[in-house]
């Protein structure tokens, strides 16, 4: 038998486990790990620095595609910031809208997040399903904002435009026969939230069925527990939010502790781990997709109940309707002015930070009293989950970085920004 | 003005009395500016003591504020030419800086250009505090290194140094985070131009990328203008009479 020498493997960018662009360099000594060193930043692409050259509606669509599968909640973010400079509110039930759509963009992420671990580790199944029920949450995004993804649909004051009350159905094709069509379109006859509500029902059951492909399968677990463990005190000295705290065993959580939006007046429980590894963070995040369930539910009941505006009734921050724009001086004056020089935001500093799928996801804003941002910092939380990957990763083999990565749910365009 | 930052403020003035600025309560916030020869010893404490046990940095930010409160566009007189003097000229989207009409060469050593702001939460106390540092030397800025408080600041203060160019004395391993291998200058900073200063193409001769000096117009398409808005002034002072 030869010595085992340590040697230097490189993993990525071009990896698909690598969930995007990431560059792992990993000392290695023979399959075990001695250091790993993330190369970070190959999707920099300055949307910090894009933003102070922005007047400040004009970013919100660069913070759909910081962490591109939780769109709407980065929005929210940089909208809570923006609103909490100007001093401004938006009315309750673009409030409720805000808190079922941070939902919606939950499940989304934890599905893309469950299909992608599942898949890295081994498991291709749950993948496929995952996206069937990404699919539905993608209608409703598109439902409501005309776009599947990126779809800029919150703004300062309220959201873009109140909930449609039809819901886009599918037209016929070559590709369809009438009797599919049929059956496609079954829950697409009323509203959107008809739609959702249709989901709701039918959601928990399929958390079930991931749930039988993984939650007691032996490969499933042999490669999930004992992996990446983080003690409570080093999880929140690294800097850890979201599930990663949470799998760690402290129940923090911003819904909860600080609350934003109508996050107080809703019913939902926090789940939180034990032993801070790989399997209690996949458990704490197939929990938070029941509770999300919860709370769109309440959500869906109260927006039925309480139709009202979805936007501050002042046109120095929220543009006039089309018909008030054409036969209203005023109202013409204040379009030109909001879409040529924007609105200026009192000088000031805020930080807002909500909880995003991932984690905390906070906007430092810094403004002078100009049209434009001064200074926006995003504080993503995969980049602080990321950096801590050297720890997490010391000592288990080459096979496990692979999970840890997973676990971490990491998404490029909010590490690199 | 909630009552749990005023208590914060009260603590904070009893514990670093002189040696940190006075609490500054904004809304539901609360900042703290610090010297860079305090800032080590303050934030330890700042995570040691249990009345206020900051166990958790959240970020660090690194500003450069070398162009504030600095326009484009005059709004205060009437002027004679139209829109296209934001757009035209030496515009802070083209050079840089930013000036009313030009570039402000930045030739003072205000000692007040560059500052990290970090944001701490204390998980068991439920609050956050903004902590404030100026870099003392604008040519060559430079603050102690947190993370042996706080192992989380490794990569956050990377990429300040990173963008900034903010170098923090004791961090283990201080390299560049976001740029690419081998770039010069720090791109945040508001003498960096926007488009930048080189681009990369693959070279078909050559059968290679090669970088060269960026061929694209910068343009701005809204010009930067500060306005007072008297509506936010009484805004705020209503909101602060009324709570407190």
């Amino acid at each position: 038998m030869g010595d085992i020498r340590s040697y230097t493997m490189n993993f990525g960018p071009q990896h698909p486990a690598a969930h995007g662009v990431l560059r792992l360099v990993l000392e290695m000594e023979g399959e075990t790990i001695r250091r790993a060193d993330p190369h970070v930043g190959l999707l920099h692409r300055a949307t910090e620095k894009l933003a102070e050259s922005k007047p400040f509606n004009q970013s919100i669509g660069y913070m759909d595609r910081l962490d591109y599968v939780s769109m709407m909640c980065n929005e929210h973010g940089y909208v809570l910031a923006i609103e909490k400079l100007l001093g401004i509110a938006p009315p309750k039930r673009a409030q409720y809208i805000r808190t079922m759509f941070d939902e919606v963009t939950r499940i989304l992420n934890h599905l893309m997040w469950l299909g992608a671990h599942g898949l890295d580790v081994g498991a291709m199944t749950a993948f496929l399903y995952c996206f069937r029920e990404r699919e539905d949450l993608m209608d409703c995004y598109e439902a409501v904002s005309g776009a599947r993804m990126h779809a800029t649909y919150y703004r300062p004051g309220g959201v873009y435009r109140d909930l449609p009350d039809r819901m886009p159905q599918y037209e016929e094709s070559r590709f369809r026969s009438e009797k599919d069509m049929k059956v496609l379109n079954e829950a697409r006859q009323g509203s959107l939230l008809d739609f959702l509500e249709d989901f709701c029902a039918r959601f928990p059951g399929c958390v079930d069925e991931y749930e039988t492909l993984l939650t007691e399968n032996r490969i499933w677990k042999q490669r999930l527990v004992g992996i990446g463990v983080v003690s409570p005190e080093r999880a929140l000295e690294l800097g850890f939010t979201g599930p990663m705290l949470r799998g760690s065993g402290v129940e923090w959580d911003l819904r909860r502790t600080q609350p934003y939006e109508v996050y107080d007046e809703l019913d939902f429980e926090i789940p939180v781990g034990t032993n801070g590894d790989c399997y209690d963070r996949y458990l704490v995040r197939v929990e938070e997709m029941r509770q999300s369930n919860r709370i769109i539910k309440q959500c869906i009941d109260w927006l039925r109940k309480n139709p009202g505006p979805v936007m501050v009734d002042d046109h120095k921050i929220a543009p006039p309707t089309r018909e008030e724009m054409k036969d209203d001086m005023e109202s013409l004056i204040h379009h030109f002015k909001l879409f040529t020089e924007g609105y200026c935001v009192p000088a000031g500093e805020a930080y807002a930070a909500i909880e995003a799928p991932k984690g905390e996801f906070g906007v430092y804003l810094i403004s002078d009293g100009a049209n434009k941002p001064y200074r926006v910092k995003v504080r993503a939380p995969g980049f602080a989950h990321l950096a801590a990957m050297d720890e997490m990763a010391r000592g288990h083999m080459l096979a496990d970085v692979v999970a840890l990565i997973g676990t971490q749910d990491i998404v490029f365009g909010e590490i690199d920004r | 003005m909630p009552e749990a930052q005023r208590k914060l403020a009260e603590q904070l003035r009893q514990e670093f009395g002189d040696r940190v600025g006075d609490p500054e309560l904004v809304r539901d916030e609360v900042t703290i500016e610090v010297s860079p020869d305090e800032l080590f010893a303050v934030m330890q404490s700042l995570k040691e003591l249990p009345q206020f046990a900051y166990t958790q940095l959240t970020d660090v930010c690194g500003v450069d504020y070398a162009a504030y409160g600095q326009g484009e566009w005059i709004t205060e007189q009437a002027s004679s030419s139209g829109f296209s003097r934001g757009v035209q000229g030496n515009s802070f989207a083209r050079r840089g800086l930013t000036g009313v009409y030009g570039v402000d060469e930045i030739t003072s050593n205000t000692g007040r250009r560059f500052a990290a702001v970090y944001h701490l939460l204390s998980v068991t106390h439920n609050r956050r505090l903004r902590v404030k540092c100026f870099c003392a030397d604008d040519n060559f800025p430079m603050l102690q290194s947190v993370v042996p408080i706080w192992a989380g600041a490794n990569w956050f203060e990377r990429e300040a140094f990173d963008l900034y160019g903010i170098v923090f004395d004791g961090h283990p391993d201080l390299r560049r985070i976001l740029t690419d291998y081998g770039f010069v200058g720090h791109p945040f900073r508001k003498d960096f131009p926007l488009i930048g200063n080189v681009e990369v193409r693959y070279d078909e001769e050559k059968r290679r990328v090669v970088y060269q000096p960026v061929s694209i117009e910068p343009r701005v398409l809204v010009p930067r203008v500060v306005r007072d808005d008297n509506r936010y002034a009484d805004r705020q002072a209503k909101e602060e009479s009324g709570n407190g």
